[in-house]
C-alpha cells in the first residue's frame, strides 16, 4: 500500500508488480516530498532575497553578518537527521529486495550474453530471448526485437540466478523496481514475488555493446494453473524437438540457446559476423591472407577457437564456445549449416 | 588606456612568446582556448547524440556510430573539459593574484601541464580516425578489454597523460597556496575560491594516480593478455569498477569544488556583503574532499558486491550531503540583507544554485540503496549528474568567464548578451534534463540507441532543449568575440570585488603587483 497515496507522485512509475515494489514506492514518495520541501526552502529563500535585497542605489550598504552559530548548527544537524532516516529506510528496502541466501519457490538460471537472455528452469524448460529476425512491429525504423516471454506464477517467490557468458549485463525490470548485474564468472541473484498479472519488460541496463538497447525479454505473470499448463506445453514442445532431425536440432540451437543468429545471418546479410549462407564447401578468406574450404573441421574449430581463423573484414569479436557446447550439438549445427545453400 | 600600459599581454609579442610563456596568466588563457575547443567538440557530439534520440529506431546513424559518439561526448566532456576546466583556466589566472603572489610555485611545471593536456588530447583525439571506441567513458571491463577494438588503447593512454597534467597542476596549486601567500594572508584569510582550488588540488594529487594505474592495467590486459579484469583469464571484472570509481568519485568533486569556489566569490561580490560562515564554507570543502574518497562503492550497489558493502557506502555517501547542504545555506544566508546586483555573472551563480539543488537532492535518491536499485543506470542518473556537473560546473564556468573577463582582457563583457546567453542555457538545461528524470522513473536505461515508443515525447522534449543550450553557448561565444573587438574599457574593479585581483590594473602587469600587498583582514570586508 502506498503511503501518502493521495499524491500522484508515482504516476510515471510503472505499475508496482511485486510485493517489494510497493515499499520502494513509499520510500520514493518520502524522498520526493522531503526533497520538494527542501527545494522550496532553499530556492524560495533565494528568490525572496533577490527581490527584497535588490540594490536600489549605487551606494547602498549591506549588513555585516559573519556567522550565526545556532542557525549553522540547525542547518547542519537537521539535514543530517533526515539523511540518516533516508539511509536507514533505504537499507530496509534494499535488504528486502536482495533476499540474500533465500531460495525461491521457482528457480530459474538466467544467462546473459551479447545480446540475448537465456532462461533455464529446473525441469529443463529453456526460453531464449530473440536473436535476429523478430522485429518489433509497427515501427519501420526500429531495431528493437520482439521480446520472448518467460512465464512465472503469481504470488510465489521467484529466484533468478544470473550469470554472463561474455561482458557485464544488468537485469532490470522497472515494474519490479529491481535490478542486478550479470557478471561473467560470478553468480548473482534477482528475487521477487509477483502480485500483479501481466507482461513486464526486462531491459539490460549495463552497456554491453552494439545492440545493448535490443537486449530485452518479457516476464509474464500468470496464476498457478496457467503456469502448470504452460510448463506442460513447453515440455511437450521440447519432446517434439528431440525427435526432429539433426538439421532441425541444429537450427533450434542456432536461433535459440546458443544465440548464433545474434551475430550471423543465414540470408547473406552482414550483421556482426559473417553470414553462413553458402558457407559449407566454399572457400573462406582470412584476415591473415590464408584461406580454406569450409568443412566439418573448420566449423568445429571456429566454434571452439574462434580467433584461430578470422574471416577477412570482420573483427575477432567472438568468444569461445568451449565448455558450453556438446560434441553432438556441434554435429547438429554443421548439419544445419549444410542446408544453407 | 590599456594599450599604453605595460601589462602581461603586451609584455612579450608573437606566438612563440605564448607557447614558451611561464606566466600563469598567459597559461590560463592558453588553457581557455584549448578547453573551449574541446568543449565545442564535446558539445557537437552531445547535439548529435540527442538528435539521434529524437525518434525511436534509427534516426540518423547506426548503433555503432551512436555508441562511439556517446563515448566521445562523455570522455571529452569529463576528462578534457569539466575536470580541468575551472582549475586550469581560472585557477591558473586568479589563484596567484588572489593570494598576492607573482606566479605559481613552479612556472615551468605549469607550462608542462598544459603541454601534457595537449599531448593527451591529441592521442585521445587520434582514435576518432582510427578504430572505433565504443565503451562509454567508464571503459568498463571485460567489454573494453576483450570485446571491443584496439582503439581503446590510445584512448586510454591519452586519458592517462591528461591525468598527469591534472596531478601536476594540483601539486603546483598546493605548493603555491602554502608557500607564496602575501604577508598577513593567513590560511583563514585566503579567498574561498582559493580554498576550493586547494581542496581540489588535494583530490587531484591523491586520486588521479589510481586512475592512471587502472588504465595501465587495462592496457596490460589488452595487449599482453594478463588476467586482471577478464574472468576468462582468471581476472575479476568488478575489480575494475572499484579502481575506476576510487578515482572517478573524487573526480566528481574535482569537477564541482572549483565551481563552488566561483559561486562563493560571485555571491559575495554581487551581494556586496561579507560571506556568511567563511570557515564553514572553507572547511566543508576539505570535508567533501576527505569523505569523497570513501564513497566510491555507491556506483556499485547492483554490481554484485556484498549487501553489507552497499549499506556501508550508502551511509558514508549520505555524510557528503551535509557539507554540501551547508554551502548552499551559507550562500543564501550571504544574500540575506545584502545589496544584490543582478548582473549576468550573478544570474549564472543563481542558476548554479537552482540546478545544483536539484542535482544534489536527486543525488540523495541515488545514495539510498533501496531507491538506487530502481534508478541505477537509467535516465534518472543521466539527469542527476548532468544537473550536478553540467548545470553546476558549466553555469559556474560561464559566471566565472563574465566575472573575470574584464580582469583578463581589460574589456567589459556586454551584460545584455550575458543575460540572453543565460536565459537560453538555463531554460535549455531544464527542458533537456528534467524530462530525463521522468524517463528514469518510467525505466528507460541509459546509453540506449533505440527505445520503446512510450519514451518518445520526453526524448523529443529533451532533444529540443539541447538546441536551446547549444544556442545559449553560441551567444556566449559571440559575447566573447564582441567584447574582445568592441568591449568598453573595464577599469580596475568594475564589479566592486574585494579580493586582491581587483586591486591591480586590468589587464594585470607582468608580475601582477607593483609591490607585494600586505593583508590586514579577511577577503570579503564589505562594511
Amino acid at each position: 500500500m502506498n503511503w501518502f497515496s493521495f499524491i500522484p507522485a508515482t504516476s510515471f512509475m510503472p505499475v508496482p508488480a511485486t510485493k517489494e515494489s510497493g515499499d520502494v514506492d513509499n520510500l520514493y514518495i518520502f524522498l520526493l516530498v522531503s526533497g520538494l520541501i527542501s527545494f522550496i526552502i532553499l530556492i524560495g529563500g533565494m528568490v525572496i532575497f533577490i527581490f527584497k535585497y535588490r540594490r536600489k542605489t549605487e551606494d547602498q550598504k549591506s549588513a555585516y553578518i559573519t556567522h550565526n552559530t545556532l542557525a549553522e548548527f540547525l542547518w547542519s544537524f537537521i539535514p543530517f537527521v533526515i539523511m540518516m532516516v533516508i539511509f536507514a529506510w533505504g537499507w530496509d528496502v534494499f535488504h528486502d529486495l536482495r533476499k540474500v541466501g533465500e531460495k525461491g519457490d521457482v528457480e530459474v538460471h538466467v544467462t546473459a550474453r551479447q545480446w540475448a537472455w537465456t532462461f533455464k528452469y529446473a525441469n529443463g524448460i529453456e526460453i531464449n530471448s530473440p536473436t535476429g529476425d523478430k522485429l518489433e512491429p509497427n515501427l519501420p525504423d526500429s531495431t528493437l526485437l520482439k521480446p520472448e516471454t518467460v512465464v512465472v506464477p503469481l504470488g510465489k517467490t521467484i529466484r533468478f540466478v544470473l550469470t554472463s557468458d561474455d561482458v557485464l549485463h544488468s537485469f532490470y525490470v522497472p515494474a519490479f523496481r529491481n535490478k542486478m548485474d550479470a557478471v561473467p564468472g560470478r553468480r548473482t541473484t534477482f528475487t521477487f514475488t509477483p502480485i500483479e498479472k501481466g507482461d513486464f519488460t526486462v531491459f539490460c541496463t549495463e552497456y554491453c555493446g552494439t545492440k545493448h538497447s535490443n537486449m530485452m525479454a518479457t516476464i509474464r505473470v500468470v496464476d498457478s494453473e496457467q503456469f502448470a499448463a504452460w510448463q506442460a506445453a513447453e515440455i511437450g514442445k521440447k519432446a517434439g524437438a528431440a525427435d526432429a532431425g539433426p538439421a532441425q536440432r541444429g537450427e533450434a540451437l542456432f536461433k535459440g540457446s546458443l544465440g548464433c543468429s545474434g551475430c550471423h545471418s543465414i540470408d547473406g546479410s552482414r550483421i556482426v559476423g559473417p553470414s553462413f549462407k553458402g558457407l559449407y564447401g566454399n572457400k573462406r578468406d582470412f584476415a591473415d591472407g590464408s584461406s580454406v574450404v569450409a568443412d566439418d573441421a573448420y566449423i568445429k574449430q571456429s566454434i571452439l577457437v574462434p580467433t584461430a581463423k578470422v574471416v577477412a573484414g570482420f573483427p575477432p569479436a567472438m568468444s569461445s564456445f568451449q565448455g558450453r557446447i556438446k560434441e553432438e550439438e556441434i554435429k547438429d549445427i554443421i548439419e544445419f549449416i549444410k542446408t544453407l545453400k | 588606456m590599456a594599450h599604453d600600459q605595460h601589462n602581461y599581454l603586451n609584455h612579450q609579442k608573437g606566438i612563440w612568446s605564448w607557447l614558451t610563456t611561464l606566466d600563469h596568466k598567459r597559461i590560463g588563457i592558453m588553457y581557455f582556448v584549448a578547453i573551449m575547443s574541446f568543449f565545442f567538440l564535446g558539445g557537437v557530439f552531445a547535439l548529435l547524440v540527442r538528435a539521434e534520440l529524437f525518434t525511436p529506431g534509427k534516426t540518423l546513424f547506426s548503433a555503432d556510430v551512436y555508441n562511439r559518439m556517446m563515448t566521445y561526448h562523455g570522455a571529452i566532456m569529463v576528462f578534457m573539459v569539466i575536470v580541468p576546466g575551472i582549475p586550469a583556466i581560472f585557477g591558473n589566472f586568479v589563484l596567484p593574484i588572489m593570494i598576492g603572489a607573482k606566479d605559481v610555485a613552479f612556472p615551468r611545471l605549469n607550462l608542462m601541464s598544459w603541454y601534457m593536456l595537449m599531448i593527451g588530447a591529441a592521442i585521445t583525439g587520434s582514435t576518432l580516425f582510427m578504430q572505433n571506441v565504443d565503451t562509454g567513458w567508464t571503459f568498463y571491463t571485460p567489454y573494453s578489454s576483450i570485446k571491443t577494438g584496439l582503439g581503446v588503447i590510445p584512448m586510454v593512454l591519452g586519458v592517462f597523460i591528461i591525468g598527469f597534467s591534472s596531478i601536476l597542476t594540483g601539486l603546483n596549486f598546493i605548493v603555491t597556496t602554502h608557500k607564496l601567500r602575501a604577508p598577513g594572508m593567513t590560511m583563514n584569510r585566503i579567498p574561498l575560491m582559493v580554498w576550493a582550488l586547494y581542496s581540489t588540488a588535494i583530490l587531484q594529487v591523491l586520486a588521479t594516480p589510481v586512475l592512471a594505474i587502472t588504465l595501465l592495467l587495462l592496457i596490460a590486459e589488452k595487449t599482453l593478455g594478463v588476467g586482471i579484469f577478464d574472468p576468462q583469464l582468471g581476472g575479476d571484472p568488478v575489480l575494475f569498477q572499484h579502481f575506476f570509481w576510487f578515482y572517478s568519485h573524487p573526480a566528481v568533486y574535482i569537477m564541482i569544488l572549483p565551481a563552488m569556489g566561483v559561486i562563493s566569490e560571485l555571491v559575495a561580490t554581487f551581494s556586496r556583503k561579507t560571506i556568511f560562515g567563511y570557515t564553514a564554507i572553507a572547511y566543508s570543502s576539505l570535508a567533501i574532499a576527505g569523505v569523497s574518497f570513501l564513497v566510491w562503492g555507491h556506483h556499485m550497489f547492483v554490481s554484485g558486491q556484498s549487501e553489507f558493502a552497499g549499506i556501508l557506502f550508502s551511509f558514508i555517501t549520505m555524510l557528503v550531503g551535509v557539507p554540501t547542504a551547508i554551502k548552499l545555506f551559507n550562500w543564501i544566508a550571504t544574500m540575506y540583507k545584502g545589496s544584490i546586483r543582478m548582473d549576468s555573472p550573478m544570474l549564472f551563480a543563481l542558476g548554479f544554485m537552482f540546478l545544483f539543488t536539484i542535482g544534489g537532492l536527486t543525488g540523495v535518491y541515488l545514495a539510498s540503496t533501496g531507491m538506487d536499485v530502481h534508478f541505477h543506470d537509467t535516465y534518472f542518473v543521466v539527469a542527476h549528474f548532468h544537473y550536478v556537473m553540467v548545470g553546476g560546473t558549466l553555469m559556474a564556468l560561464m559566471g566565472a568567464l563574465i566575472y573575470w573577463f574584464p580582469k583578463v582582457t581589460g574589456k567589459l563583457y556586454n551584460d545584455t548578451i550575458g543575460r540572453i546567453s543565460w536565459v537560453f542555457i538555463f531554460s535549455g538545461f531544464n527542458v533537456t534534463f528534467f524530462p530525463q528524470f521522468i524517463l528514469g522513473n518510467m525505466g528507460m536505461p541509459r546509453r540506449y540507441y533505440d527505445y520503446l515508443p512510450t519514451f518518445t515525447e520526453l526524448n523529443q522534449m529533451s532533444t529540443f532543449g539541447s538546441w536551446l543550450i547549444g544556442t545559449g553557448f553560441l551567444v556566449g561565444l559571440f559575447g566573447v568575440i564582441l567584447a574582445l573587438l568592441k568591449g568598453k574599457e573595464a577599469g580596475m574593479n568594475p564589479f566592486g570585488g574585494k579580493t586582491l585581483e581587483w586591486t591591480i590594473p586590468s589587464p594585470p602587469p607582468h608580475e601582477n603587483f607593483e609591490k607585494t600587498p600586505v593583508l590586514t583582514g579577511g577577503p570579503y570586508e564589505y562594511r
